[in-house]
């Protein structure tokens, strides 16, 4: 089996998670910025978190032969305040050329508030000028479809955007269909108690088809299962899907996806 | 799948969460004090499960959501609870 990873938090994991993805078949993992689990104080320590993305975690993880990429942004928890989100903003294009950079990502909501939609669309801009594929993080729980909502309008909006450039992550039952009905990719994030099972994802791929659909692990310093994406592979064949559906679903789309970045290459398996 | 290979492949893993459910229930009423907005959006929930419609798991998610459009005008905080604080 082989399959990509699209959205793991491996600055917060251990060396040992690196070998059991390789083990299982992993072909290359992407990192999206995300928050620590605390507020960074100034732009300086997110200057640093995109050179640990950029240049320490592709050598953490090129000594077990996996390729790693990254996505770079600040994410919406720390959205609310914008004086400093613009400061980051500022500093993400000098690593925009970095060879393992995809995009702009995890952009998007937490809480909903109006500066966190100020920074969301100043990510939106940042990656229309630039020409940036685009990762969006949707919010938790009871804010998901009032910001699934809110971030579908503020990127159907700018004209600059397109969708099948996009991908909107952490989709539910209640929120794919309007993502996939405006033409966006939509991304399904395994966890043990919030977003969704394996069992959920895979109910989602038979009603809704596999066609712009990625399963990733996000797996970070919460709880959280870095062989998520190869365990519902597992859930797939349990349920008789044959095993070039489970490719599709866990290696040729999230490859289909993530090529239209031209720095994105694997090596054939 | 048929329904009998979906009863076969999950049926005792939907019975235990059942149970599960049926204990949580069980605990937070004898747990003294009072429940607040996220057993009403709970027990909401509950309710669409023996509505007999399709789509359970969208109307459970929709019942636990905020169903405002407009933006707040700053963050509380950063977490979510999983149900809506205007669930009544």
């Amino acid at each position: 089996m082989r399959y990509i990873e699209p959205h793991g938090h491996m600055v917060s994991r251990v060396t040992d998670d690196y070998v059991d993805m390789v083990t299982a078949g992993c072909q290359c993992v992407c990192e999206p910025a995300f928050w620590a689990g605390f507020d960074r104080s100034s732009a300086d320590g997110f200057h640093d978190y995109f050179c640990q993305l950029t240049e320490h975690e592709p050598r953490r993880a090129a000594k077990f032969g996996l390729p790693h990429y990254c996505w770079l942004c600040i994410n919406p928890k720390e959205s609310e305040d914008v004086r400093l989100a613009e400061e980051v903003i500022g500093i993400i294009p000098k690593f925009l050329d970095r060879p393992n950079v995809l995009g702009i990502g995890e952009i998007g909501l937490n809480k909903n508030s109006k500066n966190e939609l100020k920074v969301l669309e100043m990510h939106v801009d940042l990656a229309a000028r630039t020409a940036q594929l685009i990762l969006v993080h949707t919010p938790h729980l009871e804010d998901k479809l009032k910001g699934t909502r809110l971030i579908l309008d503020v990127l159907k909006n700018d004209r600059r955007i397109q969708p099948e450039r996009c991908i909107i992550d952490h989709v539910e039952e209640h929120t794919v269909q309007m993502v996939l009905d405006a033409g966006f990719w939509a991304g399904m994030t395994l966890y043990p108690e919030s977003k969704c099972t394996a069992a959920r994802a895979i109910d989602i791929i038979e009603q809704y088809g596999s066609e712009r659909l990625w399963m990733n692990s996000a797996c970070d310093w919460g709880v959280s299962v870095p062989l998520a994406v190869p365990y519902a592979a597992l859930e797939m064949r349990r349920r008789g899907h044959s095993a070039d559906a489970i490719d599709r679903m866990i290696y040729q789309n999230p490859l289909r996806f993530l090529s239209q970045c031209p720095k994105f290459k694997l090596a054939r398996t | 799948m048929t329904r009998q290979q979906v009863l076969d492949l999950y049926f005792m893993e939907a019975r235990a969460r059942l149970i599960d459910l049926g204990a949580f229930l069980d605990r937070v009423e004898r747990a003294s004090g009072e429940e607040d907005f996220r057993m009403r959006a709970f027990r909401k929930a509950l309710a669409e499960l023996s509505r007999g419609e399709r789509d359970h798991a969208r109307r459970v998610l929709l019942v636990l959501s905020d169903p405002t459009t407009d933006p707040i005008d700053k963050a509380p905080g950063k977490g979510a609870v999983g149900a809506w604080p205007g669930t009544t």
